[in-house]
């Protein structure tokens, strides 16, 4: 019983903040309405100088692998080169919905492929998550947090 | 192995979980030798970081031997005796290269949450959900370590391990509090919070020359040890009001430099406490600001104010017309380990910074969600309960 009103009680937590968060979010306008976004560019800047980001330009092998448009150009001041990338076909309103839902969005590939190559040029790796070799058990709670972890290591700010 | 799990709210156990193993090849594996609990903790036991799977193992500040090193590690070898800072960086990223390292940007597997939440991803934390990367705790008897040669310090000969363990997490964090909020010689410097952080950050402020120094608590036990082993003014406030006191120490200006080593759990006597306390349990803020807020009153006109307690999310009832028209600056950040550690493991060498005495209670592991118990509500004087997983 005990377990099961923290489970409640972690779960309203979850919920309640996840919400929070995506209400938030969804009060910036641009965030959430902006007509260009199956077309924008991608960012990525890589502490590293152009020619050793496309040496001879060869795109790195996270990139070369994705469909994409792919621009490069000097970051300002000391930072290294900024990578620019995005699908060559864009699928707007609900079809591009649509495959977001189906897992099928070449943005999120091509995401991937940004922050992979960056941490490959600056590191020469791309770390792996110790939840490969997990020590949690399933709850109701942890099935909320999965479904809002599903995608998070394809996200965040490029 | 064994390890110390979050199985839910308020809720700890030891467990025999798999060992951790080598995953990248900049990894080295650690034997923990001891492991702290930290204020912040609390936050994840009390269910204010909402991405913890029951089972999760817990504890990002410790210390320990090196036991196995992946291909690609040249700095260190089986056998070291290190201090790991609590903030995993890759070493190589601009943040890192410009020692922001809390800012690293190889370091997080789970990018998508912190971007979420705030806008931007911060770098992996052990032991402190998946938000942070999902990487395991500390409260173990083994764990893997990224990076290991950015993020692993070997301890000089002559150093206890109860002294390394804090520069892992508390020595920095407070250090970095003190620094970054522009401490110089002749300040006046407030801290509230006389945890283990709030006492690095009044140590530091000390010996970057602050002229008066005040730590502010409610603990009696904290607040003698404060004054005993950091040497400066304590005030408790649940018998004084803060912002007169510090007025009146301070000739009507108030401090150059207001340290926050609270956090998103903060007290009060006052009406605040119940305010926010509402609020906060139904998930109308997430994070209870006051002693941000008291420190943002208290401030001089022009001063600095640092933020070195853990916060989540939203807060409610910012003083920003205060921050504007004071003309103050505000600042925080998780911790910068990897550009003080070793500095700091030079005073503590040299006796500069003493810090084993904030090991208040020393247990096994087993005793684990005993400690926690202790630390969480402050029984028996605990600041911090440390964990000997071999002991």
């Amino acid at each position: 019983m005990k377990r099961l009103v923290a489970g409640a009680a972690a779960l309203a937590v979850a919920g309640l903040g996840m919400a929070r968060w995506a209400a938030a979010r969804a009060r910036v306008p641009a965030a959430a309405k902006d007509p260009l976004e199956s077309s924008r560019w991608m960012g990525v800047t890589v502490n590293r100088p152009p020619d050793e980001v496309a040496p001879a330009g060869h795109l790195p092998e996270p990139l070369a692998r994705v469909d994409a448009e792919v621009r490069m150009n000097r970051a300002p001041g000391d930072r290294g080169t900024e990578i620019y990338a995005r699908p060559r076909e864009h699928r707007a309103g609900a079809d591009g919905v649509l495959a977001r839902l189906r897992g099928e969005d070449p943005r999120t590939e091509i995401r991937t492929a940004l922050r992979e190559t960056k941490s490959l040029l600056e590191t020469g790796d791309v770390l792996r998550s110790d939840e490969e070799i997990a020590t949690t058990r399933p709850t109701l709670p942890g099935k909320v947090l999965d479904m809002a972890l599903g995608r998070a290591s394809e996200g965040g700010r490029l | 192995m064994k390890a110390l799990c979050w199985q839910g709210v308020n809720e700890l156990s030891v467990e025999q979980v798999p060992d951790p193993a080598i995953l990248n090849a900049q990894d080295a594996i650690v034997k923990v030798t001891a492991s702290t609990t930290c204020g912040s903790d609390l936050h994840l036991l009390g269910g204010y970081i909402p991405a913890m799977r029951a089972g999760d193992v817990i504890g990002h500040e410790f210390i320990g031997e090196i036991v196995d090193v992946g291909p690609e590690v040249s700095r260190h070898r089986p056998g070291d005796r290190v201090v790991v800072c609590s903030i995993i960086g890759c070493g190589r990223c601009w943040a890192c290269r410009h020692d922001e390292w809390s800012l690293c940007e190889n370091s997080n597997p789970n990018p998508g949450v912190t971007d979420l939440m705030w806008g931007g991803t911060t770098a992996g934390i052990f032991g402190y959900s998946h938000a942070m990367g999902g990487f395991r705790g500390s409260h173990a008897e083994y764990i893997r370590v990224p990076f290991v040669d950015y993020n692993a310090f070997t301890v000089p000969e002559g150093v206890s391990d109860l002294d390394a363990l804090f520069a892992s997490d508390a020595a920095p964090t407070g250090w970095m509090g003190a620094e970054l909020g522009g401490v110089r010689p002749g300040d006046v410097v407030a801290v509230w919070g006389c945890g283990a952080v709030g006492q690095m950050a009044a140590r530091a402020a000390m010996l970057l020359g602050a002229e008066r120094v005040v730590a502010i608590d409610r603990y009696p036990e904290r607040l003698a040890m404060t004054a005993r082993h950091v040497g400066c003014e304590v005030i408790d406030y649940t018998s004084t009001d803060v912002t007169a006191e510090l007025r009146e120490r301070t000739g009507g200006r108030g401090p150059d430099v207001c340290v926050e080593a609270v956090g998103m759990e903060a007290d009060s006597t006052g009406i605040q406490r119940v305010y926010d306390g509402v609020k906060q349990q139904l998930r109308l803020e997430q994070d209870r600001p006051i002693a941000v807020r008291e420190a943002i009153h208290a401030c001089r006109k022009g001063g600095s104010v640092f933020v070195l307690g853990v916060f989540a999310g939203f807060v409610d009832k910012f003083p920003l017309g205060a921050l504007m028209n004071k003309g103050l600056t505000l600042r925080g950040a998780q911790q910068h380990g990897q550009r003080y550690i070793p500095k700091l493991l030079d005073r503590i060498a040299k006796g500069d910074l003493k810090t084993s005495y904030l090991a208040t209670h020393t247990m096994t592991l087993d005793e684990g969600p005993k400690g926690y118990d202790m630390f969480k509500h402050k029984k028996d004087g605990c600041v911090r309960a440390v964990f000997r997983p071999w002991a």
